[in-house]
């Protein structure tokens, strides 16, 4: 339990950085598909700005162990090439549409907004149909992620 | 005290927010070499609460494997309930005046919190955006094997092209949202 709680501690930071950012807001998706305001590319690009510079520091850390004592290594997405495009933009478009990406979804049910709930009920209901597609329709491929 | 209330009340600029969600990759690698993302989580939820009787194989899978993503999410939620339940800002979203003057055109009321009571309420028509809305980010996410977090922070910054696709997608399903469907549906 107790190798558990870091997870813990980053996902209260990540949830709450969400919504204190704005990000967990239909009104800023909006603004931000219609370039009116830096603000959400603002947050997007420092973001992958920190993350590709501690990338860059720690690819001398690759090979050693985690806290967790876990080899370390850099994160890797399964293959695939057209579902990246493809999946990417039917997710596109409901984010346009309902204004949450997963994140703030997870971290608006916590803040209580029902309506916020019920677009992550869809959104399991979507999850569950994939796995179901997947199943049923052979040109539906990707590699099982389970991790 | 009433000035630490107001601070933790406050929304913080992009300049703050961003990088403190940026660690988060080289964070979760340094505890437990695991790749940021959040959408995982919906398939792991499915694969807890899939019924006996409904057997779709792929979530048939040990999920106690993810149990570390799990518990990253439910921080997430609690996370949610301390910034946006016990510190909910008072004020409105600090949106720019072109936003602005687009939603009062539109017929929006001015904004009061994070998201319009136009849509974040529970009118039949909203009950239909919500829950379809949600299921393309459901399926989309799952396709895409990963959402803004996983493909737009955690993949550009890995250098993965699979990403980067991912993202033009992204970009370009919400751009297409954004400007056809959101004014179409009266948004």
């Amino acid at each position: 339990m107790k190798r558990l709680i870091p997870y813990l501690i980053l996902g209260i930071i990540f949830g709450f950085t969400l919504v204190k950012s704005e990000a967990a807001s239909w009104y800023r998706i909006q603004e931000m598909f219609h370039f009116q305001s830096f603000h959400m590319f603002g947050i997007l690009f420092s973001a992958i700005a920190t993350a590709t510079v501690s990338i860059l520091l720690m690819k001398r850390l690759v090979g050693k162990r985690s806290l967790e004592g876990h080899v370390i290594s850099i994160p890797k997405k399964p293959e695939g090439l057209l579902n990246y495009p493809v999946g990417g933009f039917i997710f596109g478009i409901g984010w346009g549409l309902v204004g949450l990406c997963p994140g703030p979804m997870f971290a608006l049910a916590g803040s209580g907004s029902l309506p916020s709930i019920l677009a992550l009920t869809g959104a399991l209901h979507g999850t569950w149909l994939y796995g179901l597609a997947k199943q049923k329709i052979p040109f539906i491929k990707r590699s099982v992620c389970t991790a | 005290m009433n000035t630490l209330i107001e601070l933790l009340q406050s929304p913080w600029p992009w300049y703050a927010s961003g990088p403190i969600i940026g660690l988060m990759v080289p964070l979760l690698i340094l505890v437990g070499s695991r790749s940021f993302g959040i959408s995982q989580n919906l398939e792991h939820l499915c694969a807890i609460t899939q019924p006996r009787p409904i057997q779709v194989k792929f979530f048939k899978y040990d999920w106690r494997i993810a149990t570390w993503s799990l518990v990253f999410m439910g921080g997430v939620v609690i996370g949610g309930f301390v910034a946006g339940y016990i510190f909910a800002n008072p004020d409105a979203v600090q949106l720019s005046d072109a936003a602005l003057a687009m939603f009062t055109e539109r017929g929006l009321a001015t904004p009061t919190g994070l998201n319009p009571a136009e849509l974040f309420s529970f009118s039949v028509e909203n009950v239909l955006v919500l829950f379809i809305g949600g299921v393309l980010i459901g399926f989309g996410t799952r396709y895409a094997s990963g959402c803004t977090s996983g493909h737009a922070i955690t993949g550009l910054a890995t250098f993965q092209v699979k990403s980067l696709y991912a993202v033009i997608g992204i970009f370009s399903g919400g751009l297409f949202s954004a400007y056809f469907i959101v004014p179409w549906l009266g948004y």
